[in-house]
């Protein structure tokens, strides 16, 4: 298998799959500390058990979380070597920074909250799981200033053969990576939202905890709702910073091919790239993908022939992913807005409690095909109008990555399906009864 | 490149990442490679499980951490020494993913055959790393041949020679002693019994191995080349063999966390000898000197390194007082309660 190939395989098998278990981790850290925290607030046991049992599910996600976020780190040098080289300068810091702010705070809190009930005070066993969920939020920032910087660099300068950095500040207050982390994360929340949804439904259906289930329920309808909204509009915000700084991706989610002035959009379409024209297009408005992209309905929009074929990402790959994904983003609103509607009593609604239970995996498809979207669109390019990925790719042998790419594929879809397995299995089982939580006494010191 | 003093500083926080990562993980991998040895029941392998629990995910951090420094402050060493080392560095990887995905699923399930899948994966995922990471770092100090491309001129089998071999043996048995030592202190009779005996066994093994490894280092590497021109360094292997004679002192009084941190420190000032011998390389190459990756040649731009320094100055002292802090909050002999399902 061509090197290249195999390694564009490989790295997007480990980071689709790390992407499996981040958005709960960002998300599902938050309710947790949220439902213990009104326990501390209110004394009431069914927040107690709430955040045992959410932390449990969190926790199983996490352990995968982790461990496959190490390969992510590591493949940058083995199967990037160029890249490394080129822009390690600028790329490399932000990925130690993120180690030294983040992956220490999280990975030490989450074992003193986790080991620590009953052995230390409640309220450090809270601040444990917010400093955990705030620390992988974090992480969340700087691994988006890293991306960011692939999308759109600044603040470097070339010399010495690579990019090397020129100003910190630039790197830092990139807006195009600030926009992906503002998309990225509410995301991640409204996937754990649906999730914490989700089972509560299935409980909720089976009238099993009703009580406990009801209080989660409320929580996240609330919480999902709010952050569902917010992905709309700032979905498009950040479209439209695409459309500015990176043309080539705009026109493949939109598949379109000419350079126009007043450009019409299109709901739906098949791609022909051979041919570079589409094949099939159905309701075309005039003028709206100028007014979506630059807010003007006369404003040019460049189309893929404006660049030559090698400059071009794969044009049906985005477009399809773009429509996938926001179509599902419509659907979360207005889903989120039905869950909160019946936020008090959730229970009235059996045909909502189903639908619920069976959206749980919709935002994983809409996570992945955002991501689709980030990094298939970006091509051409490893780093947007600087590398090419093709120049990147490390001088291995055919064997070494013929032998890597199926390895990953084998070891992380036997991980992957028994962690699906293991929370499924948690998921149902329900919470733990209360006598079984030991709680140290506050008044206990440390 | 021109020459400053950053590099030097991150050439030193390099050697200190490496170094806790192995006092630190080095337990949790040594006690996992023990566990049919040690663990004679379930009870007994939950404590094992218990005693690393709150701890490998913290520890491997510095791995990570590690391998950052790399890429940030040495990216031309990184990119070369991680594409040369391909595939010994993903079954470093994928060893460690099951290591952690074991300790974390094992006592989530009540099956016998579920514990026992996760028993072995725990088993392969600890004992592995210990090997790999041995012998990858016998390599690194004898020189591996990269030419002037930076392409590594041998294969998998190549890094298997004698003496890669024997750091790997080295690093088996050292962290198995320092594992053993952690248990000791954090399980309760009989198996603290049980581990600070196998302490003492591997001990002398893990002696005998050293000096074997020491004595092999006088002639396959350049380690010993700075130690005649500074030899103010010989004060690490000193500090390293005097730490390592006080583990059996501390043993035999059956002051085990004591006997525990003299072995961390045995391992942090052995780390120490071996990347002060490597000064300034970091990636050495045994077909001329010339192709090595050193300091000088290898680093990111004095700006990125003093942001660097900086990041690390405030925070690495903030992360290593909560480690301590949860060390000591964890530092609990493991009870019946602990272990309860």
């Amino acid at each position: 298998m061509d090197v290249l190939l195999a390694s564009r395989l490989q790295f997007a098998a480990a980071a689709m799959f790390h992407f499996l278990f981040v958005p709960l981790t960002l998300g599902l850290s938050f309710l947790t500390a949220i439902y213990q925290t009104l326990w501390l607030k209110t004394g009431d046991e069914d927040y107690k058990r709430a955040a045992r049992f959410w932390g449990k599910l969190f926790l199983i996600n996490f352990g995968l979380g982790v461990v496959t976020g190490i390969t992510l780190e590591f493949q940058f040098g083995t199967n990037w070597r160029f890249y490394s080289q080129y822009v390690g300068d600028v790329f490399g810091s932000l990925l130690a920074i993120e180690a030294t702010l983040a992956f220490f705070l999280e990975s030490t809190f989450i074992a003193v909250w986790w080991f620590g009930w009953g052995r230390i005070n409640p309220k450090i066993n809270t601040l444990a799981i917010w400093l955990t969920a705030i620390a992988s939020n974090i992480s969340a920032l700087w691994i988006l200033l890293a991306n960011g910087w692939m999308q759109h660099p600044v603040g470097y300068v070339i010399r010495n053969g690579r990019a090397e950095l020129e100003s910190f500040t630039a790197v830092l207050t990139n807006s195009f990576a600030w926009w992906e982390f503002l998309h990225t994360v509410p995301a991640a929340y409204i996937l754990s939202g649906f999730f914490v949804l989700g089972v509560s439904a299935w409980h909720l259906l089976r009238k099993n905890e009703t009580s406990l289930f009801k209080k989660s329920f409320k929580v996240a309808a609330i919480w999902t709702m709010i952050f569902s909204l917010y992905l709309i509009v700032e979905g498009h915000i950040h479209g439209a910073e695409v459309a500015e700084k990176q043309p080539t991706k705009l026109a493949a989610m939109e598949a379109h091919w000419e350079t126009e002035k007043g450009a019409s959009w299109t709901l739906f379409a098949i791609p022909d790239e051979e041919n570079e024209r589409n094949s099939l297009e159905i309701i075309k408005v005039p003028k709206v993908l100028s007014l979506l992209a630059f807010h003007d309905p006369e404003a040019e929009v460049k189309g893929l022939k404006e660049w030559p074929k090698e400059e071009r990402p794969p044009v049906a790959l985005t477009f399809f992913s773009f429509r996938i994904m926001v179509a599902l983003g419509f659907l979360f609103g207005l889903l989120s807005i039905l869950a909160f509607l019946k936020r008090n009593q959730p229970e009235t609604s059996p045909r909502l409690l189903k639908v619920l239970i069976w959206n749980i995996p919709l935002p994983y498809i809409a996570a992945q095909a955002g991501w689709m979207v980030a990094e298939v669109g970006r091509q051409p390019w490893i780093v947007y109008g600087l590398m090419k990925t093709k120049d990147a790719v490390s001088p291995l042998s055919s064997v070494q990555v013929g032998l890597s790419l199926p390895a990953f594929i084998i070891v992380y879809g036997i991980l992957g399906v028994i962690c699906f397995w293991l929370i499924a299995h948690h998921a149902k089982k329900g919470p733990e009864p209360a006598e079984n939580i030991s709680v140290k006494p506050a008044t206990e010191t440390l | 490149m021109e020459m400053n003093i950053f590099q030097i500083i991150w050439f030193v926080l390099w050697g200190v990442l490496w170094a806790v990562y192995f006092a630190l993980d080095g337990f949790d991998l040594g006690a996992g490679s023990l566990l049919y040895f040690l663990g004679k029941d379930e009870k007994e392998r939950r404590v094992i499980y218990q005693a690393v629990g709150p701890f490998w995910d913290g520890n491997e951090v510095w791995l990570i951490t590690a391998g950052g420094a790399t890429f940030a402050a040495f990216p031309t060493a990184y990119a070369v020494m991680f594409s040369a080392l391909y595939t010994p560095l993903l079954l470093l990887l994928f060893s460690l993913i099951i290591r952690g995905v074991a300790v974390e699923y094992r006592n989530k399930h009540e099956s016998p055959s579920w514990r026992a899948f996760w028993d072995f994966l725990f088993f392969l995922g600890s004992l592995l790393p210990a090997l790999l990471l041995g012998v990858a770092f016998a390599n690194i100090f004898k020189g591996v041949p990269i030419n002037e491309k930076g392409l590594l001129q041998t294969n998998l089998l190549g890094l298997l020679n004698p003496f890669g071999l024997l750091g790997g043996l080295l690093f088996v048995f050292c962290f198995a002693t320092h594992g053993a030592l952690w248990v000791a202190f954090k399980a309760s009779s009989p198996l603290s019994e049980r581990a600070a005996s196998l302490a003492k066994k591997t001990w002398v093994i893990t002696l005998l191995l050293v000096i074997i490894f020491w004595a092999a280092s006088f002639v396959t590497t350049n380690l010993w080349e700075n130690y005649k021109k500074a030899p103010i360094l010989a004060v690490f292997p000193l500090l390293a063999a005097i730490c390592y004679l006080t583990v059996p002192v501390f043993l035999n009084k059956e002051s085990y966390f004591k006997a525990w941190a003299a072995s961390a420190l045995t391992i942090v000032f052995f780390t120490a000898w071996g990347v002060a011998g490597l000064f300034p390389n970091i990636l050495p190459s045994s077909i001329d000197p010339a192709y090595s990756l050193t300091i000088f040649n290898s680093s990111s731009s004095p700006l990125t390194l003093k942001i660097m320094t900086t990041v690390a100055v405030i925070f690495v002292p903030i992360v290593l007082a909560y480690t301590f802090w949860a060390y000591k909050t964890f530092s609990y002999k493991i009870t019946e309660k602990d272990i309860a399902y």
